[in-house]
């Protein structure tokens, strides 16, 4: 039967690297020293995990590796070796590089395997460091009695000890094994045979004399004995017509096993070539069919595929009811059929709802990577920080687990470098020494909230101003309430940071963090006290695949606004419009002026009803940091909508961001607000128009 | 797979190299003149039904359909080769295609008169098309062919709908 | 045919037991840890049980000493999947009462050949 173990690699890809995350959370929460003895356990037992299936997959290099991690761990699950802090920063390190081995070999690239094999000298080096677990010689024992040319074949001894059937093997198969290896000539000893009185039937009485005559192996013959060395008086002797057999009188039951002549046996150097052989063919076949399989997967939890099936059934019954009903149906029914529709609706609803939760993943696969990195950044930056994170069990779209991660990453590690003190300089202002940053997540509303908060600095107003001034974002008479300096950040060109450090002053910016959130549906806001603190919040939609809508109507046409983007909707009064020279229609909410989007316009709806501000109403939504009000007839009701694409069969079209399909079974147009706001940009009064204008 | 071989025959028999191989075409009315598609790229024939509109589309793009669960543009063919208009009625006909994009196959529906008839056609009966200086740009025009009295005019459903992407992209960024 | 429960915490390892000994035509029940299987084993019987040994809530060495004790798995053939570089392994699920093993890494062919060998 030949098995194509490529068809396998994509859960074991997926398997190891849940399987790295842990060991390198269990490494980082691991205190030397004192090592929680569960803990070493299950970082063994994850780095037992990746050897075994890299090796019964082929990836002999990735089991190698991981051996050498291994064999340190063993020694320290088993007390034999002490937890060290420069051991635990090894071993750190070799996740790093196992990671990438496992990376590179799921992407079918070339391994750096200069960088693997100065990582395993590191771990030999910590190996060797303890002379504990030396090695015992393996004793030479291929005396042979006489030459392998003269010999014939072999003299086997074998007497089972009585218990030997309890643990599940059986003398015969072990003689029939034998016998197909070649001649075999069997006697039996029955005198250790009881009366039947006494006989118990689950014990083993009977030994074996045996002889096998033909080309045969010690090899072979102690790979059939290998199971039961221990439950069983066991000798093995060559027969050589020249010599006369050695009077192989067995070992009494009390010595113990002749274990030096079975260990020998499976001579190790020639054992492991034979493997990588083995594993070296293997792999080649493996390269090619794993080019074509590079669909993404996704682990579901089981439990969530049962409560589906269990709702698809629920369905079944409900459709067959109805069909059932429809067949003969009267009108004295029309309950039941209301009941069974009412019925159907639940059943669907309910199933939507637990489809959607099988992209659900817990945010923790993201949340994962930040103790390492702020473990190896404080220590970096010489500062004492403590990561405090809450929520991980939160979950949310895969989607937004494969984006979320690097704006995350750049949030905290702003935190780190701009937000926490130095030591020194907390303590002159009377905090701890060490700092902290929270990482929390949860659900509030339809939404999921990710805080990264720190006790640091808070955000200097006045240098951001002054920044920002300088840079041309602002014009230098402007006034901004904190929040809108705050707001700076997200400008695209600015950096706070005095001087630019390796931390976060390179690649991505904030303006990229906000962009890669809107993306994605969610928004982000600050809060900041000077002296006491910055908080980062982010609001991501649950999923990307449904959207909490506004349904709006302008003339005969329906569209739908995220509810993310919308602060309130109002009514206009006169005396809030103004027109402001070259900015257009604005109106004055809270100290602001907002500018006036008037969406039949823009949308070019040619029935609209409302034309004059006052018999409509503004919806007040924010897009990339920019307000605006948009101007429609009417509001409808607010209801989750089904994302559909409209690049699927057409092309993406300047201001939606795709369209669902209503109850009716008509399609309903979703706006895209920040694209909206973009287009009416002429009008725009947002602050980074201003600094555009002035600039 | 046998879409694009019956492409590829569709080359061979333009080309005149074809052997007997019949090839079968779906014909319409539009505006009193007759025009066929490769009846293999038919996805469905529905009767007119009211679309979404989408803002800031050329006009020849009456909107967007609900086409189970997936979401469909519809164009008007009359408007799109700019042909007289015509009020929809009973008989208005959405013939629903299956496109070769860059992107992959879309389905897209086009508003016709009316559905005529079935066309068998081999060889012997396609001629490439001669240059009207008219109406139908010839690079939409697969060939011709006549059944019965009639001329019917083959369109190639790619570069119709194909082609009008682009141009819509060129005209979006325009915009 | 012949019902095997098989026991891996990893799950590549698992599908792969299980689609070869499916392939072979044996009825495979399939457990992600030692609890599991012991809980499947107590509700019904199986001719073979083969297990991992490293996994977590319940390891290999345990399932097997646990599934020893009950009447029905006095006999059946209880193999361990281990590496070659853990003799005391070996020596521990022998003291449990494992029938035998097989060495990882081990390739489909290995695995058949050994549960034709036990079953016989």
């Amino acid at each position: 039967m030949t098995i194509d173990m490529a068809q396998f690699h994509q859960v074991f890809f997926d398997e190891s690297f849940e399987g790295l995350d842990i060991m390198e959370s269990g490494l980082l929460e691991m205190d030397p020293g004192s090592a929680d003895p569960e803990q070493i356990n299950s970082i063994f037992r994850a780095a037992h995990s990746i050897k075994g299936g890299s090796g019964t997959f082929g990836f002999t290099n990735i089991a190698d590796f991981t051996h050498v991690m291994e064999t340190l761990l063993d020694e320290m699950r088993d007390g034999r070796r002490q937890v060290t802090a420069e051991a635990v920063n090894v071993l750190l390190a070799s996740v790093d590089v196992l990671r990438e081995m496992l990376t590179a070999t799921s992407e079918d690239a070339e391994v750096d395997s200069e960088r693997v094999k100065a990582q395993k000298a590191e771990l030999d080096r910590i190996l060797a460091g303890d002379a504990a677990a030396a090695e015992v010689a393996e004793p030479d024992s291929t005396e042979e009695a006489c030459a392998r040319s003269e010999q014939t074949g072999w003299h086997i001894v074998f007497r089972p000890h009585s218990h030997m059937m309890r643990t599940g093997n059986d003398p015969l198969r072990l003689i029939r094994e034998l016998g197909s290896l070649g001649e075999l000539n069997v006697e039996v000893d029955l005198e250790p045979l009881l009366p039947l009185s006494e006989y118990e039937p689950e014990d083993s009485y009977l030994s074996w004399d045996l002889h096998l005559t033909g080309d045969v192996s010690k090899e072979q013959i102690d790979d059939i004995f290998d199971w039961v060395e221990d439950d069983c008086d066991l000798s093995i002797d060559p027969i050589c017509p020249t010599q006369k057999t050695p009077a192989a009188a067995p070992e009494t039951a009390s010595e113990p096993a002749p274990k030096t002549e079975i260990k020998a046996v499976p001579a190790p150097d020639e054992r492991r070539e034979g493997d990588d052989r083995r594993t070296s063919d293997r792999r080649g076949s493996a390269k090619k069919s794993a080019t074509g399989g590079g669909a993404s997967s996704i682990r579901v939890d089981i439990t969530k595929i049962d409560v589906l099936i269990n709702m698809v059934g629920e369905l079944v019954i409900t459709q067959s009811m109805l069909s059932m009903l429809g067949e003969e149906f009267d009108i004295s029914q029309i309950e039941r059929l209301r009941e069974g529709l009412a019925q159907l609706e639940r059943h669907t609803r309910e199933m939507q709802e637990s489809v959607m939760q099988i992209r659900m993943l817990p945010i923790s696969f993201t949340f994962s990577r930040f103790p390492r990195l702020v473990h190896d950044l404080s220590t970096k930056m010489g500062k004492q920080i403590e990561l405090k994170m809450t929520g991980e069990a939160t979950e949310v779209d895969k989607t937004v687990i494969e984006k979320i991660g690097d704006p995350l990453v750049h949030l905290v590690r702003n935190s780190l470098d701009h937000g926490i003190e130095m030591p020194e300089e907390r303590v002159a202002a009377g905090k701890p020494e060490q700092g902290t940053v929270e990482l929390n997540a949860y659900h509030r509303g339809g939404n999921i909230i990710i805080e990264i908060k720190d006790d640091g600095k808070g955000l200097n107003r006045d240098l951001l101003l002054e920044k920002a001034i300088e840079r041309g974002l602002v014009p230098s008479d402007a006034i901004l309430s904190d929040q809108q300096i705050y707001e700076l950040i997200f400008a695209a060109g600015f950096s706070t940071a005095e001087t630019v450090s390796d931390v976060s002053g390179r690649g991505v910016g904030m303006d990229v963090v906000r962009r890669n959130i809107n993306e994605l549906g969610g928004s982000i806001e600050i809060h900041s006290e000077i002296g006491v603190g910055s908080s980062f919040v982010i609001r991501l939609p649950l999923t990307l695949a449904i959207l909490d809508g506004q349904t709006v109507c302008i003339g005969s046409e329906t569209y739908i606004v995220p509810l993310v983007s919308i602060i309130e909707s109002i009514q206009v009064k006169e005396n809030m419009i103004n027109m402001l020279a070259g900015k257009g229609e604005t109106f004055k909410l809270r100290e602001e002026y907002l500018p006036i989007v008037r969406l039949h316009e823009i949308l070019g709806v040619k029935d609209a009803k409302a034309k004059n501000l006052n018999e409509g109403l503004l919806v007040v939504v924010e897009g990339e940091g920019r307000r605006c009000g948009l101007f429609v007839d009417d509001l409808l009701g607010q209801q989750q909508v089904v994302i559909k694409s409209l690049e699927a069969n057409y092309r993406k079209i300047s201001g939606l961001s795709g369209a669902t399909i209503l109850g009716d079974g008509s399609v309903a147009l979703i706006l895209d607000i920040p694209g909206l706001i973009r287009m009416a940009g002429n009008a725009s009064v947002a602050f980074s128009k201003d600094a555009r204008k002035s600039a | 797979m046998a879409e694009s071989q019956v492409a590829e025959l569709n080359n061979l028999q333009r080309e005149g190299f074809s052997d007997e191989q019949n090839a079968q075409y779906l014909t319409f009315e539009l505006a009193d003149e007759d025009y066929g598609v490769d009846i293999l790229r038919v996805q469905e024939i529905r009767g007119w039904d009211v679309v979404t509109r989408v803002p800031n589309t050329p006009s020849y793009v009456k909107g967007v359909l609900n086409l189970r669960g997936a979401i469909v543009p519809i164009f008007d063919l009359r408007e799109r080769f700019d042909l007289s208009s015509q009020e929809y009625t009973k008989d208005t006909v959405v013939i629903v295609l299956r496109v070769n994009g860059d992107t992959g196959m879309r389905i897209m529906g086009i508003i016709v008169d009316a559905v005529s008839d079935v066309l068998n056609s081999n060889s012997s009966g396609l001629v490439n098309a001669p240059d009207f200086g008219g109406r139908v740009a010839t690079e939409f025009i697969a060939g011709l062919v006549s059944a019965g009295e009639k001329m019917v005019m083959l369109l190639d459903v790619d570069k119709l709908l194909g082609q009008d992407q682009q141009s819509e992209q060129e005209l979006a960024a325009v915009n | 045919m012949a019902s095997i429960l098989a026991v891996d915490d990893s799950a590549s390892m698992l599908q792969m037991v299980a689609f070869t000994l499916k392939g072979a035509g044996y009825d495979v029940v399939e457990a992600t840890d030692g609890q599991y299987a012991l809980d499947i084993a107590k509700t019904r019987g199986v001719d073979l049980v083969i297990t991992d040994v490293n996994m977590p809530r319940m390891d290999g060495i345990t399932l097997i000493g646990e599934l020893r004790k009950l009447p029905s798995y006095k006999f059946t053939p209880l193999l361990m999947l281990t590496t070659e570089s853990s003799p005391e392994k070996k020596q521990q699920g022998r003291a449990a009462g494992a029938t035998g093993w097989i060495v990882k890494p081990f390739n489909p062919d290995q695995l058949l050949n050994t549960v034709k060998k036990v079953l016989g």
